[in-house]
Order: C-alpha cells, then structure tokens, then sequence
C-alpha cells in the first residue's frame, strides 16, 4: 500500500492557504506540524458537547471527559508500547518533561557526578542539564559530533563512567536531521549503571517508537510535532524510576491525603500532574495519534526519504549551496547555506513566494558556534509534502539567488 | 550615500507593479548603504535577534539626531534604510511624531516589521524612540 498524498493533503485545512496569492508550501515541519481535520473536531467536539473537570465523577460530563481523557492516555502508551499506561505523563511539551526528569536528578546529583549529552542538542536539552549541573555541583560532559553531523561513538562510549548519573540525547537532531542510533547508545549507557533520557521532540513523528525496545528510561515528546495540539506533550517514563521520582509541582489532583502540616502524595501517573490537567490537550493528540498510526507507517517513511532524497538531488545541482547535516541515517530535515547569502535574506524572499522554512540558529547556538556558522535556513518535509513542492521549493531558493547577487 | 526621503521611497516602491522589482530596490538599497566597520559593529551597539543581527551608533548634532546602521543580512540592511529615510538626521520631535507603522503599512511592509519576526527591526524602531524620547526630556 503506498499513501495516497492528494487525499492525505485533503485532510489539512490549513494546506489551502494562499500567500500573497500563491500557494503555500509549508516546509516548517520540523518546528511544528499542521493538524488534520480530526484532531480540530475533537477539540471542538470535546468543548461542544463533553467539556467538564476530570477525576471528579459526580456527573455525567465529568465521567465521560474522564473516560476519553483517560483514554488518550491509553492511546499514547499503545503507540509508544509503555508496559502500563500509569507510565506516561502529560506534560505541556518536550521541554516541561525534560525540566520534570532535570528537577529530579538535581536532587539526586552531587560533586564528582557528571551528566552526559551531546553537541548537537537543541536548548531545552541543553539548558535543563545544565542548570541541573551547576546548581548540584555536578559536570556536563558534552560528546563530540563529526563533520556530518554524526555521534562520535567512541568518545560516547569512552565519556561514560559510573560517576555517569545521566545521559540525554536527541532521538533526531532538530537542526541536522541526524537520527541517532538510539538502541546502541542506551545500551551504552545502562552497562555503567546511568540513567537514559531521550528528547524525542523530533523522533516520535517519524514513527516505530518502542520505549520497551529502545531500554531507556524516559522518553520525551510535544504534541504539535505530531500532528496534535500545542500545549500538550508527555514524558513517558519507566514505572519503577517514575515512581520514586520527585514530585515536580504541587497542587490538586497530585495528592492522596493533605493535613494543614503534611502530604501524602498520590500514586503514578496523578503524582506528577497538579492541577486541573489540558483535557482537550491530551484528547487532541490522541486524535492525533490514532490517525497517524493508522497510515501504513513503511508508506510513510518511504515517502519521506523520496522528498529528502529529491532534495539532495537538488541541492547537489544548486550552486554554492552547503548543506549542514549530512548524516547517512537522517530525516527530511534539510538545514542549509547558499553562499554570499545569509539566511534570513532566503527567508525573505522564499516567504514572498508563499514557501515557508526556519531561518536562524535552530534553538542550538552551541551547535552553531561548534559548526562555526552563525545560523542557517532550514527546510523540513512532513508526510503531506509532494515532490513537487520541494521542486518549487528549489525555483523559489534559485531566484532567491539571483535577486540576492 | 544620500539617502531618499520617505516620500521618495514610498514614491518608488508604489512605482513598481510587481513584488520582485520591490524586493530588489530594498536589496539595492541595502547593499548602497554603507553600514558600520568593523571595530565599530561591537556588542553594546548590537540589537540581536535570532535570524540576523543590526548593529546601530546613535549621535546628535545641532539639535537633530543621526544614525549609522548594519547587518548581517541585506534585507534587513535594506528595511533599515526604510527606517533611516524616516528617522535619520530629524529632531527628536520630529521622530516622536513619525507614524512609522503606517509608514510601513503604506510600502505594504508592515509583516517585516512585526514584533514576532526576529530580525531586530522592531528593537531598533523602539531604539531610537527612546533616544529620541530621552533628548525631549
């Protein structure tokens, strides 16, 4: 079965947009994902006809807003194969699950402990560590790349130690495309005793996440990547860490018994959600989820590496044009320089011709200061893109280069 | 270089029929304006933004306020000579009065110039009010 991309298209509302009187072509993807018509109606069929506060079935509205909010939770944990569905948390995004697992290692982190990640993550996989590190008085250690954008294994492997606390890493770098051997460096990881953080910001989109299989122990994820709301993500995390792990805010729905003086927290998942949680949030995203694990998933990622290896092609046409990420193992993520150009001017003018990319430093100025370039433009595919639009994508970017010479 | 009035520029761009010629009058503006040296482009003088970076020296002479202007990206170099037809070499009155959001809405720019687009345009607009709000004061 291959994917039926004109009828996939269909299902995105947004697709029809005109830009100053052209076509859009949203190839933006990697910063967030348009949304089909199912997750809109079951925001709105959630705030139309079933909105109540949930855990608290005194009524009607309330026992049905729990049932599905409850289910969305089952729908995340099938997708990512959780053994018990207690094990995933909702968070409001990648970067609140990473600040929950960082606030809690920082408890447990003293002098001569080091965390480990890498040069090519993104800031919220950087920042939280960090902080985490100096506040605890602990060491960031941070794992060399090569020139395309690769893991260097060995200093991986040569970096850990049992002083090793914890070790995070993007499943796929936000700025090169690279999809890390994940599997390889958990198992890595484990061997001297750490625990293993994936930021799978940019991971869960491109399908066939097994946490179970993968080893690690927690696993981080937004919603708005995947086709789902903003505003809403998980932290999956293994029952027997997550249990014990610091409780992050505190509140309602987080507790089991409370005296004016003390608290008894709840059990998993609730310990880890204070307050009145994003219901439509997490009801969205499963709407997500559901729809994109019914697309044939080995459609899917034939299509995307035909739109990556259509715009290699391309790119290998264009003159002056570098492209920073050259990994063999990546996704549709095409960060890049044309030469005597600066990226933001590329923005410009492909904006003009309704053609939408990122221009800037990716949310990675280490990375860039370690590239030695000071941002770049980047175009990201998504399952919705023909090859067409990454043909119209090149012509745009051409005359971009014409204008700008 | 002399720069053209904002008249004048209103004038030219509204001449032109189609969006590229308009593109490229803004990048030849861009490119004729001289910009800073460099021991000049330091990082007190640099309003950051995360897609292209302007560097600005403000000074004042007989009672009116100049400006010499860069960046990285000539686009942007070419919507700061936009800015300077408007506020370069005017007292400080005369740049409180400016309504540079119409301004910009009349060249059909003002998506450039939006808070929400990183590129330091909008640091510089409100830059320059604030010297020029200073100097009344």
């Amino acid at each position: 079965m291959s994917l039926n991309i004109s009828a996939l298209r269909e299902q995105f509302p947004i697709l029809k947009t005109q830009i100053d009187g052209k076509p859009l072509v949203y190839l933006d993807n990697a910063a967030t994902t348009q949304k089909p018509q199912v997750v809109i109606d079951a925001l709105v069929e959630y705030y139309s006809t079933y909105n109540a506060n949930v855990h608290r079935g005194s009524h009607y509205l309330s026992d049905e807003a729990t049932r599905r909010y409850e289910n969305a939770r089952t729908s995340v944990a099938n997708f990512i194969n959780a053994a018990v569905k207690e094990e995933v948390i909702w968070t409001s995004g990648t970067t609140e699950s990473l600040n929950i697992i960082a606030h809690g290692l920082m408890q447990q982190l003293g002098t001569g402990d080091q965390v480990v990640i890498t040069e090519m993550e993104h800031h919220a996989n950087l920042v939280t560590w960090q902080q985490a590190c100096i506040k605890a008085g602990a060491k960031l250690v941070v794992i060399p790349i090569n020139e395309a954008g690769e893991l260097d294994l060995r200093a991986y492997e040569s970096a850990l130690n049992s002083a090793t606390k914890l070790v995070a890493f993007p499943h796929v770098s936000n700025a090169l495309g690279t999809i890390n051997p994940i599997e390889e460096l958990t198992l890595m990881a484990k061997n001297v005793g750490a625990l293993v953080s994936i930021d799978g910001a940019q991971g869960i989109a491109h399908g066939g996440v097994d946490v179970q299989a993968i080893g690690c122990d927690f696993y981080s994820f937004s919603g708005h990547k995947l086709f789902g709301p903003t505003g809403i993500g998980c932290l999956w995390g293994r029952k027997a860490v997550l249990e014990d792990w610091p409780v992050w805010q505190t509140g309602g729905e987080m507790i089991a018994d409370v005296e004016y003086q003390s608290t008894t927290f709840g059990a998993l998942p609730n310990r880890l959600e204070a307050g009145t949680p994003n219901i439509s949030g997490a009801i969205g995203m499963a709407a997500a989820i559901d729809w994109f694990a019914d697309l044939d998933q080995q459609a899917v990622q034939t299509h995307e590496k035909a739109l990556l290896a259509r715009a290699i092609e391309l790119a290998a046409d264009m003159p002056g044009m570098r492209l920073i990420g050259t990994a063999t193992n990546k996704v549709g993520i095409m960060s890049f320089l044309l030469e005597g150009t600066h990226p933001a001017d590329i923005g410009f003018i492909l904006d003009r011709q309704g053609i939408a990319i990122r221009t800037g430093d990716n949310c990675a100025q280490p990375l860039m200061k370690r590239l030695k370039i000071p941002g770049t433009a980047r175009a990201s595919f998504s399952i919705y893109n023909t090859i067409e639009e990454v043909e119209a994508f090149f012509i745009a970017l051409k005359k971009a280069q014409t204008m700008l010479a | 270089m002399q720069l053209p009035s904002s008249q004048e520029i209103i004038d030219d761009l509204a001449f032109f029929d189609d969006w590229e010629q308009r593109y490229q009058y803004i990048i030849d503006l861009g490119k004729a304006l001289p910009g800073l040296p460099e021991e000049e482009r330091t990082a007190d003088r640099l309003v950051k933004g995360c897609q292209s970076q302007v560097w600005m020296v403000a000074r004042s002479k007989d009672g009116k306020l100049l400006f010499d202007v860069d960046s990285d990206a000539v686009i942007v170099q070419g919507l700061l000579a936009l800015v300077l037809a408007a506020y370069n070499d005017k007292t400080p009155v005369q740049i409180l009065d400016f309504d540079i959001d119409a301004y910009f809405e009349e060249l059909d720019l003002e998506r450039h110039i939006t808070p929400t687009r990183g590129n330091g345009l909008r640091a510089i607009v409100a830059k320059i009010n604030g010297l020029a709000r200073n100097a009344v004061h």
